[in-house]
């Protein structure tokens, strides 16, 4: 009974560590590794209209739905003008009104977006356009750019990609000449398409966006083909025919409505801005999961304080340590002087760096033990001889950083960051294990609580486990699963190994 | 120089962490642990089952004490001092006699009076305590080993581990103190095992520093041609022990008196590694079998019978 529901708790633990964590990093963006950076681009767009005297209400719109990037934030400029946003359908819309607008008034959108691996894309659903009555010539060059690419297609996509390929053929035929001829820019070259495409009935519209390849102060919006396959709208670049949304474009908004209406004035220009900035990947996932509103930043040990944050950075990293101490001893069977011991001493490592850690240790516990030993002479009790060595302990590591002093060794002034109960305890096990068990095992628990707490130490002060530990605190979980699992652990220690070694050398029945 | 764990397997070796998951943690509840952990507890349960040990000669339970200790001892031949929560063999004071005003150790050495109080000061504090919590001082009778042991034994007693699984026997082993382990019959601490066929009380095989081994290391002398004296007897006085304490996984350590005959030392709630190495064999099979019996005989002679049945322990034969 014992084993299954220990079993039933690791899977849990464990699938719910790493199903939380699976999602602070796909979904959230948080990154696994620290201090990544990553490029954060604002654009602005700015306005300036002239206003006739009476009510002016402008409308604009805004990005709503960007594939390929995240929305860390967004803000609005407006001076005296009311503003109302609104969604319609798979647009967004900024309304800005004001009773009497004189003068020239400028308004500002801007956002800041940073790229993404999330997936996200438009909702609508669009009726199937009638087919319009095409006047001759177009009529019979459509039929046969048509006629043509339906016999090299499959499906909505392939054959849109087929009349795409055909109108920007480097040789073109009479046909596409035809519409070549007509289109004067990206848009109505666009428009064009949309155009053919209803001829049979595949629903088509316009994408604009704005190009985020470098900072740039003018930059304009830009459209893209969008068709719809029955499931979901696919994007092609009406001039290369590539299919997708290019990878530094910014969708703005869908449709052939104007990017702008305005009312009660007259539009001097508008203006969008790109720049780009690098931000900390963390604070990007931070800033993106907050207009995701998901619990899991408000919950976030990066919401804390900064001086608590750092006291938790180190609380976090004891279970690791522990989980070392688990493995070191029931796996491997090291013995070490108490169960939790190397840990702590490990922690005082943080402090005085690992070599120094380690002879500063060494050299306190030895003097420490002769010490000791002397005092088993004198016959003293039990608790005032342990005071005593508490005391001992302290004059010697005042020694140690009053001689470092004099000879200028700064390193050996962290001494004084020992623990020094840690120290007198692991002096007073040591002599006591030296003397009944004699020095080779008192020098193995020694060497033992040594190497773990070295492994300890390396552990606990790994930057990437920190930043882990830290930004997923619900890895807990998953070290608590693997405590569980290694306390039903009932396999052989490697020590065992070597402990029972001779067995090999009997025979078997 | 190591095993395979599938080589340790096939052999049928138990490991620490199958033993304490698998054995200790299912058949030793926690709550009995005292009775073997502390010895003076063990002492009155098994003179309440009527199970022989060594006489208890006086208890030290507080410092103060310590000032009518030298009165009590100088009227004292020889005595046996111990910790009452000790562990493997630790803070165990053997005086076999006196020199003047001094006390004569096992080992020869002679110790005041001073340094008896300081060492039973020691036990009182809790030095040798498992954790480190104040304790009592035993001063029992010393036990005399039967002459048969002189020859394979150093100093120190050599006792009798028998390892009790659901109050049958399954493995037993003689415990030979060395030099080295300063008489001390702990295996860890350097003193020799030697394997016993619990069918026969015949010694089978034998450890040293976990080599294998035949000879004792400090006389030089065969242990295997050994025949423990009243086996049966042994048998017995460990199943009952199992009895009376409750443990299902206990080890019994039992000394041989010239005079009394075995006298049970002490209990023990973690026993059963090194036996393996002594007998050459390891316990899961056995253990296995006694685990998936239903019907265990309720008297303590069939349990006997039945593990004499179960025992087949083999000569060794050493490959190397």
């Amino acid at each position: 009974m014992g084993n299954n529901a220990v079993r039933v708790w690791v899977c849990l633990l464990c699938v719910v560590g790493l199903s939380v964590c699976y999602y602070k990093t796909t979904v959230l963006g948080l990154p696994i590794k620290p201090q990544q950076d990553t490029e954060v681009w604002t654009v602005q767009a700015k306005i300036n209209f002239v206003g006739d005297g009476g009510p002016a209400i402008f409308e604009f719109f805004l990005p709503n739905v960007i594939p390929g990037y995240l929305k860390l934030d967004e803000d609005f400029i407006s001076g005296r003008f009311g503003l109302a946003v609104q969604d319609e359908g798979d647009n967004r819309k900024a309304q800005w009104a004001i009773r009497r607008a004189r003068d020239m008034k400028s308004l500002y959108y801007r956002i800041a977006v940073a790229r993404s691996s999330q997936s996200s894309g438009w909702q609508s659903h669009p009726q199937f356009p009638s087919s319009p009555e095409y006047p001759e010539p177009y009529a019979s060059a459509i039929q046969s750019i048509l006629d043509e690419a339906r016999t090299a297609s499959a499906d909505v996509a392939t054959y849109t990609m087929e009349i795409l390929q055909q109108l920007n053929s480097p040789v073109p035929n009479e046909n596409v000449e035809l519409f070549r001829d007509h289109a004067g820019n990206s848009e109505q070259w666009v428009k064009e398409i949309i155009n053919i495409l209803s001829g049979v009935r595949i629903p088509a519209r316009i994408l604009w966006g704005i190009r985020t390849s470098d900072s740039s102060n003018h930059s304009q919006l830009e459209p893209l083909l969008q068709v719809h396959n029955g499931q979901e709208w696919l994007t092609f670049d009406p001039h290369t025919s590539e299919r997708g949304i290019p990878l530094n474009f910014l969708s703005w908004n869908v449709g052939e409505n104007p990017l702008y209406h305005l009312s009660g004035g007259k539009l001097v220009d508008i203006d969008f801005s790109v720049t780009k900035s690098y931000k900390e990947q963390i604070d990007v996932a931070r800033s993106g999961a907050r207009h995701a509103d998901s619990i899991f930043t408000e919950f976030s040990l990066l919401a804390l304080p900064v001086q608590s944050q750092n006291l938790y950075r180190l609380l976090l990293m004891v279970p690791i340590g522990v989980v070392i101490v688990v493995l070191m001893r029931t796996f491997v069977g090291i013995s070490t002087f108490g169960t939790f011991m190397p840990i702590l001493i490990a922690l005082a490592f943080r402090e005085t760096q690992l070599l120094w850690g380690v002879l500063l240790f060494s050299l306190i516990v030895a003097f420490g033990l002769m010490i000791r030993f002397y005092l088993e002479r004198l016959m003293l009790l039990l608790i005032p001889r342990l005071a005593s060595i508490v005391i001992i302990v302290v004059i010697i590591m005042l020694l140690i950083s009053l001689v470092s002093n004099q000879m200028e060794a700064e390193r050996l002034l962290s001494v004084a960051l020992f623990p020094m109960v840690i120290l007198a305890m692991t002096i007073e096990r040591m002599s006591i294990t030296w003397e009944e068990n004699g020095p080779r095992d008192a020098l193995l628990q020694g060497f033992g609580s040594l190497f773990v707490a070295i492994l300890g130490y390396l552990a606990m002060t790994n930057e990437q486990l920190m930043y882990v530990m830290f930004v997923f605190p619900e890895l807990l979980l998953v070290l608590l699963a693997m405590c569980l699992w290694a306390g039903r652990y009932n396999g052989y220690r490697v020590c065992e190994l070597y402990r029972f070694r001779e067995m090999k050398n009997i025979e078997r029945d | 120089m190591f095993c395979s764990p599938r080589q340790l397997k096939e052999r049928g070796i138990l490991g620490i962490n199958r033993r304490n998951a698998d054995f200790i943690m299912r058949y030793n509840p926690r709550r009995l642990f005292p009775l073997v952990d502390d010895k003076l507890k063990t002492k009155e349960l098994a003179l309440l089952h009527g199970i022989a040990v060594p006489d208890l000669l006086g208890v030290v339970e507080a410092q103060h004490q310590i000032k009518q200790l030298k009165a009590f001892l100088y009227k004292l031949d020889d005595f046996v001092i111990k910790p009452s929560h000790g562990c493997g063999g630790n803070g165990i004071l053997v005086v076999t006699g006196r020199s003047g005003d001094s006390f004569r150790k096992a080992g020869g050495d002679v110790v005041s009076f001073d340094q008896v109080a300081h060492h039973v000061s020691n036990i009182l504090s809790g030095m040798y305590s498992l954790g480190g919590v104040n304790d009592f001082a035993i001063i029992e009778y010393r036990v005399k080993f039967d002459p048969m042991f002189a020859r394979i034994s150093y100093q120190g007693v050599p006792d009798i581990r028998v390892v009790v699984f659901r109050g049958v026997p399954v493995a037993a082993m003689l415990r030979l103190p060395t030099r080295e382990s300063e008489g001390k019959a702990n295996l860890h601490q350097g003193a020799m095992g030697v394997g016993i066929n619990i069918a026969t009380g015949h010694s089978c095989g034998g450890v040293y520093h976990a080599q294998l081994c035949d000879i004792h290391p400090d006389t030089g002398e065969s242990t295997s041609t050994i025949q423990i004296p009243h086996w049966a007897h042994i048998l017995e006085l460990a199943v009952k022990c199992s009895d009376s304490v409750g443990l299902g996984y206990l080890g019994v350590d039992i000394v041989m008196d010239q005079e009394l005959g075995p006298l049970v030392l002490e209990l023990n709630a973690r026993p059963g590694l090194n036996v393996q190495i002594a007998i050459g064999e390891g316990l899961l099979n056995t253990l296995d079998h006694v685990k998936q019996l239903k019907n265990l005989p309720s008297s303590v002679e069939g349990r006997v019978d039945l593990a004499i049945a179960l025992s087949h322990c083999k000569i060794r034969q050493s490959t190397s």
